[in-house]
């Protein structure tokens, strides 16, 4: 039994990682219809910005700053390389994959390709014990921000003028156009808030692994684009879901299984969604 | 006139679907915009706005306005009902009207009064609306705010034939207050809205004049538009 419980709170704390990824990733291609290889690099930047600034300025404005790093360059990506490419989605596709793959070598050629070590609070470190399992306390924190995540992005869109029109531009951004609405700003929105996700999930992915690396954004884009594509493009509750069943998923059959069937079953998973549901377990884009 | 149209040229994946449209649009009353399937109705309304790339000229109010940022152009009083209404339905009602208003006084008195159904279906989400519930819901984005034009496209497109009367009286009043650009293939509707008529035929003005005069020829409306007489 606490086996199953360690198993299925490590599977939602991976799960979480997947959600904040994959949400910002969702949201961006719902409603500006890009294709972004270079979301791993919004991680990667918040959590070196954050492991950087952690030895200066301590690990409670470090978490800001690491946020705030994956938001601006969200922002920086779609206003200054993706905004000229809107009708060109073939160069949008090459820009975004050289993008990520210059952003880890750059950092690499700063930091190195080792790991290094991530900050985390002391408390994190420590275990809770929960029937008769030890559960290692960061994965709490990763759980706990995950679900504040999702009720905050909720909450923005259903209750705010800009998230209605997120709402909107997944169904038809030329409708939302022709309502007289600049729907480009918009676009910047969900880059810049997709970057800040991903901010977030490079700090705590950073916690959660002990330690960050420039190809580690890269490696959980993948599931994340997975947990994208079982949700629904465009929604938020769908990726939650989806995140939730690829986290379990993975953590159950690499426990149960052979080595590396984790990530085999999540592919499978994957085939099995686009044959039976090809929309995603949303079925249709809508980001609720 | 409201909207002067000339020489405009549109190219969509090799095809040249307008090749040189020139019309005017007064400014008061419905002008039809005619023409059989295909021959670059809808593309016209849609150059106009700005949503296809296009050469020529196109005048706004005066204004040069080809190559316009759409919602700009939008946002300076052309209001848009798009062929198969393209409602969001995902939001509810309510969200749809809410997302159209543009101006600090949307006038919500004038759809109710038109669309008292709306009201009552407000929570509802509009994809699970029927087709005419949602012509109502997309007539009305253009009614909460102040237009100096519309373009309508084949509004009744699909609707029972109650409905396609209540949508046409609607149209009617509407006209009374802003000028409308109308595609439409419903013939009827066409003779009881419209003063004016422009016909295309294979991406060219084939021909302009009164509606009545069009349709009260049943030669000639058999000739522009395959169809024999309203």
């Amino acid at each position: 039994m606490s086996t199953v419980i360690l198993l299925t709170l490590t599977g939602l704390g991976l799960a979480a990682l997947y959600f904040l990824i994959a949400s910002g990733l969702s949201l961006v291609f719902g409603l500006a219809g890009v294709l972004n290889f270079a979301h791993g690099l919004f991680l990667s930047v918040g959590a070196y910005a954050t492991w950087w600034a952690e030895p200066h300025w301590g690990l409670a404005v470090a978490v800001p700053v690491g946020i705030a790093a994956g938001a601006a360059t969200g922002a920086l990506v779609e206003v200054v390389l993706i905004r000229p490419l809107y009708k060109r989605p073939t160069e949008q596709v090459l820009v975004t994959v050289g993008l990520s793959l210059a952003g880890v070598a750059l950092l690499q050629s700063v930091w190195g390709a080792d790991p290094r070590t991530f900050p985390r609070p002391a408390w994190a470190s420590e275990v809770t014990t929960i029937g008769s399992a030890q559960v290692p306390d960061d994965r709490f924190l990763l759980i706990g921000t995950a679900v504040v995540v999702l009720l905050a992005l909720l909450t923005f869109l259903h209750r705010t003028r800009y998230g209605l029109i997120i709402r909107a531009g997944v169904e038809n951004r030329d409708m939302v156009s022709a309502l007289g609405i600049d729907v480009r700003r918009a676009f910047t929105l969900v880059f810049t808030i997709g970057g800040a996700l991903a901010g977030t999930a490079g700090v705590l992915g950073g916690m959660y692994f002990g330690s960050v690396s420039p190809g580690q954004g890269a490696s959980l884009l993948i599931f994340a684009f997975i947990v994208v594509v079982i949700g629904g493009l465009g929604s938020v509750t769908g990726s939650a879901v989806a995140a939730v069943v690829v986290g379990l998923l993975q953590q159950f059959v690499n426990y149960y299984g052979a080595a590396g069937a984790g990530d085999v079953s999540v592919v499978a998973l994957l085939a099995l969604v686009l044959l039976l549901r090809p929309s995603g377990l949303a079925r249709t884009a809508v980001t609720a | 006139m409201i909207l002067r149209v000339r020489d405009l040229s549109v190219r969509l994946g090799g095809s040249h679907i307008l090749q040189g449209v020139t019309f005017d649009v007064p400014p008061s009353g419905v002008t039809a915009l005619l023409g059989r399937n295909g021959v670059g109705k809808t593309t016209t309304l849609r150059a106009v706005l700005g949503e296809v790339p296009a050469t020529g000229s196109v005048e706004f109010g005066g204004d040069p306005v080809l190559g316009r940022p759409t919602h700009k152009l939008v946002r300076s009083g052309l209001g848009y009902v798009p062929e198969d209404r393209c409602v969001f339905g995902g939001l509810t009602v309510a969200e749809n009207l809410r997302l159209a208003v543009r101006g600090a006084d949307p006038d919500y008195d004038t759809v109710h009064e038109l669309f008292p159904e709306l009201r009552a279906r407000a929570g509802q989400r509009a994809g699970t609306l029927s087709g005419g519930q949602q012509q109502m819901v997309a007539i009305a984005r253009v009614l909460l705010n102040r237009n100096r034009l519309l373009l309508v496209d084949e509004p009744t497109k699909g609707l029972a034939p109650a409905v396609v009367s209540a949508v046409a009286a609607v149209l009617s009043r509407v006209a009374e207050q802003v000028p409308i650009l109308l595609v439409e293939q419903n013939l009827a509707v066409v003779r009881r809205l419209a003063a004016g008529a422009v016909v295309l035929e294979a991406g060219q003005v084939a021909w302009t004049g009164a509606a009545s005069d069009l349709l009260g020829d049943a030669g000639r409306t058999r000739t522009l538009l395959g169809v024999g007489r309203a």
